[in-house]
């Protein structure tokens, strides 16, 4: 095998897969990937067996081939070259080493051999459907600070992506939640998403997904059965198991009853928030509102540290209310709001509470308040 | 050199009798009059409370511990004269002693005896360290004034009142720092009462093994070992940096005490680390009802313990040992901390399906640690689990009808198990 590419090139494949690859395995295949070149174009393979992402590059194709090597270390090596700079990949057969080769700078790596490189069984996706990629990065961008990371309850530690009714029909959503606080994200449902069986997709995928999804423009191909889900544009396909396991039923959980309702912009808000919050205790992070006719106080007494209060201005037109929360949800969720006001809808101080944008239902938010 | 009687409290200069009563039980010291830190430890505590309760017991060897599979918890001098020890399993010491009379515990008893000591040290000092119901350490820096006599004579008085009011020994360690005076009072067991004075500490420890030290278990052994330590002699001889680079935070600690200096105070409140129960089972079990079971009281202790002490833990550990005596421990970090046994025992449940049925196991058990005040705890329910404010108000109130109708007033189906 012999191909050459521009640094840059080989440096987006690369990373991709290096950011795939686990540090810490036991299995040294799995710390490799695998390239193969063949036409006009290699592709570069890596799997932590549960996910694996394949980037396919163009290339100057000498001589087609396939060997592995370590992710890791390529792409180190081709971090440092220079940019711009031509980059050759030979594997010598009689060594069994692969070299890299940029102007003046040689490099020779060991290699392992390319049929015990594990491929993910491919899959019969029962939905296929192209979304946005602009989109998909909303549904998870917004829900994402909320997946848990608590290892008995592993089927919280994704965003459950399904199809369900939300305001104005049928919605493809995203929920994810860790028991204190819950995203609920709605986007319109995508030609073909209709019979999409729900799934759990896990954390470390959504944060690969991501990488995918920065151009705006991009249409990316999702395909989804019980027990995968696939993301590609024409580069770069993206396979992941999904976790197996049942998402609790969220629908419960979200106050449909709650009538106390609190407008407040939200930079202010959070600001505030964040500015009280530093007298709070590390080990709590308490917050009380206290809420009277159109006035929001915040405070914090932290016996060990001190305390701060803190008076805004909002819209509140309801009975006297003081309600505690964890300073860390607070901002969270607040940081969520970008366009309109975030409008809160509170019950009593021992019950959820929900916020959204404005009267925007197509991203809510529920936030377990903490006793003060 | 200054003497004293243990029997009559009298002070005397050098003598191997009691010019005053004729009694042989004398402690004399150069320093006697001057040392104040001491380690009280009563003589086989739980078998010494047993055998003045029943008299019937006095002569036999007792041995305190639970069942045929647990392990002995105390054992009297007649059994230990059989070769039977602490923390011994059970089957071994009647291997050893097999007409020894096996007592279950009586906690209560126990903590009666010990808060009656306890009150009587507080006359003493106020700077009192319990290390566990039957042994603490004074500090009487300072009580002569106050008493009209030396902290010595004051130790041997007490020793005298716990024999007199409760029927029960103690030995007494004196001398000028907390290692050291744990140290003695270990010396002279039981009924003892032994010095260690600033000028013999060095000599003293010289040709002392090092796993005197307190808190050098079996595997720190191993390692000071492998470096060629077993006695305080071979310790003198390592440089303060080389010890600081083996051992971490510990070598500079084992290059002090080799010089018998010891800075720690003694502090009434060392606050509570972890609170944890187990319990060794009769038979090896893999039954998942019956170890649920288990499981669930373990923890409900736990609880009962954490809210005894007002206390809450923010880590949730599971313990479970296999038949092959292989140990199997896993933790959880909650977001919030609790003291309900209720949600100590879902965490602790979510972390044993987990491990998956691995068994039969021998020994399950369960604790709380990261601890903190209980009013920062239990604030922020679950989101998912939205009946758990409702179990909470029933655990307080079963809290409430055990306090006021006895610990079995009222039980979960579950505990029957």
């Amino acid at each position: 095998m012999k191909f050459s590419m521009e640094r840059g090139t080989l440096l987006k494949a690369v990373s991709q897969a290096q950011s795939v690859v686990e540090r810490r395995n036991t299995i040294p295949i799995l710390a490799n990937v695998l390239i193969e070149a063949d036409g006009a174009s290699v592709q570069f393979r890596a799997t932590d067996l549960d996910i694996e992402v394949l980037d396919k590059a163009t290339a100057m194709v000498e001589r087609p081939g396939a060997t592995t090597v370590s992710a890791v270390t390529l792409h180190e090596i081709v971090r440092k070259l220079p940019d711009g700079a031509l980059v050759t990949l030979t594997e010598e057969a009689a060594t069994g080493r692969l070299t890299v080769e940029a102007g003046r700078s040689n490099f020779s790596l060991a290699t392992l051999p390319k049929e015990d490189f594990p491929v993910m069984a491919s899959s019969e996706y029962s939905a296929n459907f192209t979304a946005p990629a602009k989109v998909l990065r909303r549904l998870f961008d917004k829900s994402k600070f909320a997946i848990s990371t608590e290892e008995t309850r592993y089927y919280l530690n994704g965003v459950y992506m399904h199809t369900a009714d939300g305001d104005g029909g049928r919605k493809l959503r995203c929920v994810a939640t860790d028991g204190h606080r819950l995203a609920r994200i709605d986007a319109d449902l995508p030609a073909g998403a209709e019979d999409m069986p729900g799934v759990i997709v896990p954390r470390k995928t959504v944060g690969e997904l991501r990488k995918l999804l920065e151009d705006d423009d991009m249409d990316i191909a999702v395909s989804v059965s019980e027990t995968k889900i696939r993301f590609a544009t024409p580069d770069i396909t993206l396979t992941s198991k999904v976790i197996d396991g049942t998402f609790p039923d969220y629908t419960r959980v979200i106050p449909q009853g709650n009538t106390r309702r609190l407008e407040v912009d939200a930079a202010e808000f959070a600001k505030a928030v964040d500015r009280v919050a530093t007298v709070s205790s590390e080990r709590s992070r308490a917050v009380k509102l206290s809420l009277d006719e159109d006035r929001l106080i915040l405070s914090v007494n932290a016996p060990d540290s001190g305390a701060a209060e803190e008076e805004l201005a909002v819209a509140y037109s309801d009975e006297r209310l003081e309600i505690g929360f964890n300073a860390k949800y607070l901002l969270e969720i607040a940081s969520q709001v970008d366009r309109e006001n975030a409008v809160f809808m509170f019950n009593s101080s021992g019950d959820p509470t929900l916020m959204r944008e404005g009267n925007d239902m197509s991203a809510v938010y529920v936030v377990m308040p903490m006793r003060v | 050199m200054p003497a004293l009687c243990r029997d009559c409290l009298t002070q005397f200069d050098g003598a191997t009798r009691c010019p005053a009563c004729r009694s042989p039980r004398v402690v004399q010291h150069a320093e006697l009059w001057d040392l104040s830190i001491a380690h009280m430890d009563c003589d086989a505590f739980y078998a010494s409370v047993e055998k003045r309760d029943n008299p019937e017991l006095a002569d036999k060897p007792v041995i305190i511990g639970g069942g045929r599979r647990g392990v002995v918890s105390t054992a009297c001098y007649i059994a230990r004269i059989r070769g039977v020890r602490s923390a011994m399993p059970m089957f071994k010491a009647l291997a050893l002693c097999p007409d020894a009379v096996i007592v279950k515990p009586r906690m209560s008893a126990y903590v009666e005896a010990s808060r009656a000591i306890r009150a009587m040290m507080e006359d003493l000092t106020p700077s009192i360290e319990p290390l566990s119901l039957d042994e603490a350490f004074l500090d009487l820096s300072g009580t002569q004034r106050l008493h009209g006599a030396p902290p010595a004579v004051m130790l041997a008085r007490l020793v005298r009142r716990m024999r007199d009011e409760l029927g029960l020994t103690g030995s007494i360690g004196l001398s000028h720092n907390k290692f050291l005076a744990k140290i003695a009072s270990d010396l002279d067991k039981p009924n003892g009462y032994s010095v260690i004075g600033v000028a013999e500490t060095e000599a003293f420890l010289r040709p002392k093994p090092v796993r005197m030290i307190w808190g050098v278990g079996a595997s720190g052994q191993d390692s000071l070992d492998r470096a060629g330590i077993r006695t305080f002699d071979d310790l003198l001889r390592w440089d303060r940096r080389d010890l600081g680079a083996r051992f971490g935070s510990m070598g500079d600690r084992l290059w002090h005490l080799a010089r018998g200096i010891d800075t720690r105070r003694v502090s009434r409140d060392s606050p509570m680390k972890s609170i944890s129960n187990e319990t060794t089972f009769n038979e090896d079990t893999s039954d998942p009802d019956l170890l649920d079971g288990h499981l669930w009281r373990m923890c409900e202790k736990v609880a009962d313990r954490a809210k005894a002490k007002d206390l809450a833990g923010r880590v949730v550990t599971l313990k479970l040992k296999r038949a092959n005596f292989a140990l199997l421990s896993r933790r959880i970090a909650l977001r919030d901390a609790t003291q309900m046994a209720d949600r100590i025992y879902r965490t602790a449940r979510g972390l044993f399906d987990q491990v998956g049925n691995q068994g039969p196991y021998r020994l399950i058990g369960a604790g709380l640690s990261d601890l903190c005040a209980a009013q920062d705890a239990d604030r922020s329910p679950d989101l998912l689990d939205p009946d758990a404010a409702k179990r909470a108000h029933a655990e307080r109130a079963t809290d409430a009808i055990r306090a006021r109708f006895g610990p079995d007033a009222i039980l979960k189906g579950r505990a029957l198990r």
